[in-house]
């Protein structure tokens, strides 16, 4: 079997099991955060107890994420060794700094704050877990100055031999503007998935009428004003990115979009079925002017179509496909939006609850919000999709390739690759039953079992 | 000094903090199952180490990073190069991070003595391939005109390598045995202290094999790269000093003694590498270098302004929590594992 398939495959099932703990890091310490200085400020016993519930739902979480970063971090070496040799200059500055900005100051103060609840004033203490969030969140910012370096190359030059890219400018890395778009867009994602498990298991306590109500019912209100605005923030920072994309990436808007043909002005798709070989439509429903007006705010305007990209692509890069999977990309960025959208109206029904103080839920509508927790992980896992499927083929956009990237195969071997997909299938899958398990129990508990 | 050559120091900077740091929270993890049969023994053990074996591994975090920007084709020769163990090493470090969290968290005698076996084997298996690797480093490993490693696992597992990988085991046992030393009262503290000075005699002579051992196998003695002066000498009779504190207990001291005794073997190895990084075992010739492998000037410079800033902040703040958790700790002390 072939080599890049394979390190590929690899790829995609450690990142997206890593981005499937990270984004819940992400928004839930800064929601234990805001539990915690609820209690500095108010005194009331039950902040500090959500305070702890909270926060051992994130610890169980936050171990799977840390051990799943470390595969990601040696991973580029292993699998991707000519893209390390390739992109080391530049790539590996941010996942340095991200270490010794970011983890050191999540990992040191988490553990501050996981045993410091009697050894450290009561102030003290919250400031330990808002310093986790700020690591955590940090993290985010200097791993995607690394991904938007492969997304929209910034700040180098190629060496003299061409041999690999090399940093000039490193201000321009980190103020590149594909990073101040999928920033934001990802820490508002972080933000409703924390927000969405608290309103999911607040709801399911509500619903089941356990002993703790009242607390029950305070963590609801702050999750569903939570869950709120980072829905709100997510899907406003999906559009700008979308209209920023369209400039650095057009061949990923318009796989997203199925958009074979240019068109102008340019429609946009509710429901397509293509045929990628003929890159037609077999059966679709698009809305005329629509993609024009969201991409352009103006009912007209040229959005380039596949067929017209390929031929641009191939007289600036040489013969070629430069085609991504469309299916791929069409369908990741509708489950995504799907998500989103889905979203917005779960949370507005829980804040229209919220604000009628009405905390009593019946079968259906707490069923509901509980599963609503799923919508954030399917919308981060689409969007991570969409960002990297739709980049195919290359791995830094318009510099190299991503079959050029792959570590050689008299180096890492197919039955060595397939080893390591083996032995990561098995214990990740054996780390999601365990996580989930202790996750269940835990939020079921209640206040009482983290004490 | 050129931007390579600190680089260098850097680097090595990162693994000391690393072995000198996790290093004891590998031997912890190791004594786990020695330490006493009872939850409430293993969980004290456990939470001498709790607040901070997650900020001790990040110091392996970032000198991998570092490595990968400051020296590209280091860490890209290397990682696949080595892939068989860095895959055994990744799923002892998973095993291990994740049982810190997890055993405490269900109430099962079967689930507990999983999960401790997991702290248990990961731990060992990360101080045997720590020792495996970092003499492969000197020993040198087959790598082509291109850089490539042109070898496989069996490569790695050479008898040399091995005593390393042994002698580190036993290093770290000892370090996590004085730590506990130093972490815990009563019977645990007793316990801890007979483990350490019988691990001592296996420990020094283990070293003393693998020093031995190098002066045949490398030319990490002869070399002139930089004069080592006294620094292996000092590790040296660091390492024979323990037995003395120990016998006074004086923990603190002994405590002092394997970290120095850790760092400057480190010290050592890497003085002896210094300028290459990955010797070729088919070619002098073809052997990584700080100059063949490393980044831009710019990039490691701009590096350096980050590292001069932020390693001592980390310092100070990973210093801090080391202060707060400075108690001992006993058998009824309130446990968060
Ligand atoms: C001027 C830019 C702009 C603004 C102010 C908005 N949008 Fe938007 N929207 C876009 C620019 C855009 C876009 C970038 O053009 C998208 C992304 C991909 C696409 O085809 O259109 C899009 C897609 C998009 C989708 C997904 C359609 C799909 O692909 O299935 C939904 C549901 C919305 N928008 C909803 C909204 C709502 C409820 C808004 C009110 C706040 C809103 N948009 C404001
Ligand atoms: C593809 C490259 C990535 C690499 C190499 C990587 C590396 C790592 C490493 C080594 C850790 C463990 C840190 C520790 O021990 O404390 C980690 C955890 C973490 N990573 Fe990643 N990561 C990647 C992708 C991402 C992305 C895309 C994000 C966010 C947008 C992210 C956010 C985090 C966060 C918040 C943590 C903290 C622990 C947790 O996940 O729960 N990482 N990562
Ligand atoms: C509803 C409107 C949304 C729009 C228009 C939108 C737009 C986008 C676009 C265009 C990308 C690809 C960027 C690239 O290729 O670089 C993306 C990626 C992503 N999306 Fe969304 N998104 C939306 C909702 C969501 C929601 C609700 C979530 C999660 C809760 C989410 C999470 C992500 C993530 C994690 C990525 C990958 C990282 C990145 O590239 O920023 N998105 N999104």
């Amino acid at each position: 079997m072939d080599t890049l398939f394979l390190a590929r495959l690899q790829f995609a099932l450690t990142s997206v099991f890593h981005f499937f703990f990270v984004p819940l890091t992400l928004g839930l310490s800064i929601f234990t955060a805001i539990m915690e200085t609820a209690w500095v400020r108010t005194g009331k016993e039950k902040y500090r107890q959500l305070a702890r519930f909270w926060g051992h739902l994130f610890l169980i979480n936050f171990a799977v994420g840390v051990v799943t970063g470390i595969v990601m971090e040696f991973q580029f070496g292993m699998n991707w060794s000519e893209y390390a040799r390739f992109v080391g200059d530049i790539f590996g500055v941010p996942l340095a700094i991200e270490a010794l900005l970011a983890f050191f100051l999540e990992s040191t103060f988490l553990g501050i704050w996981v045993f410091g609840w009697d050894r450290l004033p009561k102030a003290l203490h919250a400031t330990a877990i808002w310093l986790v969030a700020l690591g955590s969140n940090l993290s985010a910012l200097w791993i995607l100055v690394a991904n938007s370096f492969m997304q929209s190359p910034v700040g180098y030059h190629m060496a003299a031999n061409g041999s690999r890219a090399e940093m000039t400018d490193f201000p321009a890395l980190l103020f590149n503007p594909y990073v101040w778009k999928q920033f934001p867009h990802v820490v508002a994602g972080g933000l409703t998935t924390g927000g969405f498990l608290v309103i999911a298991v607040s709801a399911w306590h509500l619903m089941k009428g356990t002993r703790d109500q009242e607390a029950f019912s305070t963590s609801l209100k702050f999750g569903s004003i939570y869950a709120f605005i980072g829905t709100l923030l997510v899907t406003l920072a999906g559009h700008t990115q979308m209209q920023d994309l369209i400039r650095h990436q057009p061949m990923k808007v318009a796989a997203a979009e199925a958009l074979w043909e240019s068109e102008n002005p340019a429609s946009f798709s509710l429901f397509t079925v293509g045929n990628e070989k003929e890159l037609r439509d077999e059966f679709a429903i698009r809305v005329p002017g629509m993609l024009s007006f969201l991409a352009y705010n103006s009912f007209n305007g040229e959005v380039k179509g596949i067929k017209a990209l390929q031929q641009e692509y191939v007289t600036k890069y040489g013969p070629g496909n430069y085609i991504p999977s469309v299916i791929t990309a069409y369908w990741s960025f509708r489950f995504m939006v799907g998500a989103g959208t889905l979203m917005l109206l779960a949370a507005a029904f829980a804040l229209y609850k919220v604000i009628r103080e009405d905390y009593s839920f019946s079968r259906l509508s707490g069923s509901l919000l509980f599963w609503s927790f799923l919508l954030p992980y399917i919308a981060n896992s689409s969007g991570w999709i969409l960002a990297e499927m739709g980049r195919q083929p290359w791995i830094v956009f318009g510099l190299l390739k991503t079959e050029q990237a792959v570590t050689p195969s008299s180096v890492v071997n197919a039955g060595e690759l397939l080893l390591s997909i083996a032995v990561f299938a098995v214990v990740y899958g054996a780390l999601t039953l365990v996580d989930v398990f202790l996750l269940k129990k835990y939020a079921a508990a209640g206040l009482h079992a983290a004490e | 000094m050129d931007l390579q050559t600190i680089w260098f120091i850097l680097v090595t900077v990162l693994f000391i903090g690393f072995f000198v740091l996790e290093g004891f929270d590998f031997g912890v993890g190791i004594l786990l199952p020695f330490m006493g049969s009872e939850d409430n023994d293993r969980r004290t053990v456990i939470n001498t180490i709790g607040p901070f074996w997650d900020g001790n591994e990040v110091w392996l975090i970032t000198a991998g990073g570092a490595m990968f920007a400051a020296f590209p084709e280091w860490y890209a020769t290397l990682f696949s190069g080595f892939y068989p163990a860095l895959l055994l090493m990744l799923v002892a470090l998973i095993a291990r991070g994740v049982a810190f969290e997890f055993r405490s968290k269900h109430d099962n005698r079967t689930w507990r003595s999983f999960w401790d076996w997991c702290i248990f084997a990961g731990s060992a298996i990360l101080a045997l391939l720590w020792g495996v690797a970092l003499s492969n480093f000197i020993r040198g490993v087959p790598i082509d005109s291109s850089m490539q490693y042109a070898g496989g696992f069996i490569d790695l597992l050479n008898p040399y390598a091995l005593s390393c990988g042994l002698a580190s085991l036993f290093i770290f046992t000892l370090h996590g045995a004085v730590f506990l030393t130093l972490k815990t009262t009563g019977e645990l503290h007793d316990r801890a202290m007979g483990l350490a000075r019988k691990l001592w005699a296996p420990a020094t002579i283990l070293s003393m094999i693998f020093a031995g051992y190098t002066y045949v196998a490398t030319d990490l003695f002869q070399r002139l790269g930089v004069n080592p002066g006294a620094i292996p000498i000092f590790s040296v009779l660091a390492l024979l000093s323990v037995i003395v504190m120990l016998k006074k207990n004086a923990s603190g001291w002994a405590f002092a003694m394997t970290a120095v005794a850790i760092a400057f073997s480190t010290i050592t190895i890497f003085l002896g590498l210094y300028p290459r990084v990955l010797v070729s075992s088919l070619n002098p010739d073809w052997s990584l270098t700080i100059y063949n492998a490393s980044s831009s000037p710019y990039t490691l410079g701009i590096m350096t302004t980050v590292a001069l800033v932020f390693v001592p902040l980390v310092l100070i703040y990973q210093g801090w929590s080391y202060w707060i958790f400075r108690q001992r700790l006993a058998r009824d002390s309130k446990l968060e594992y």
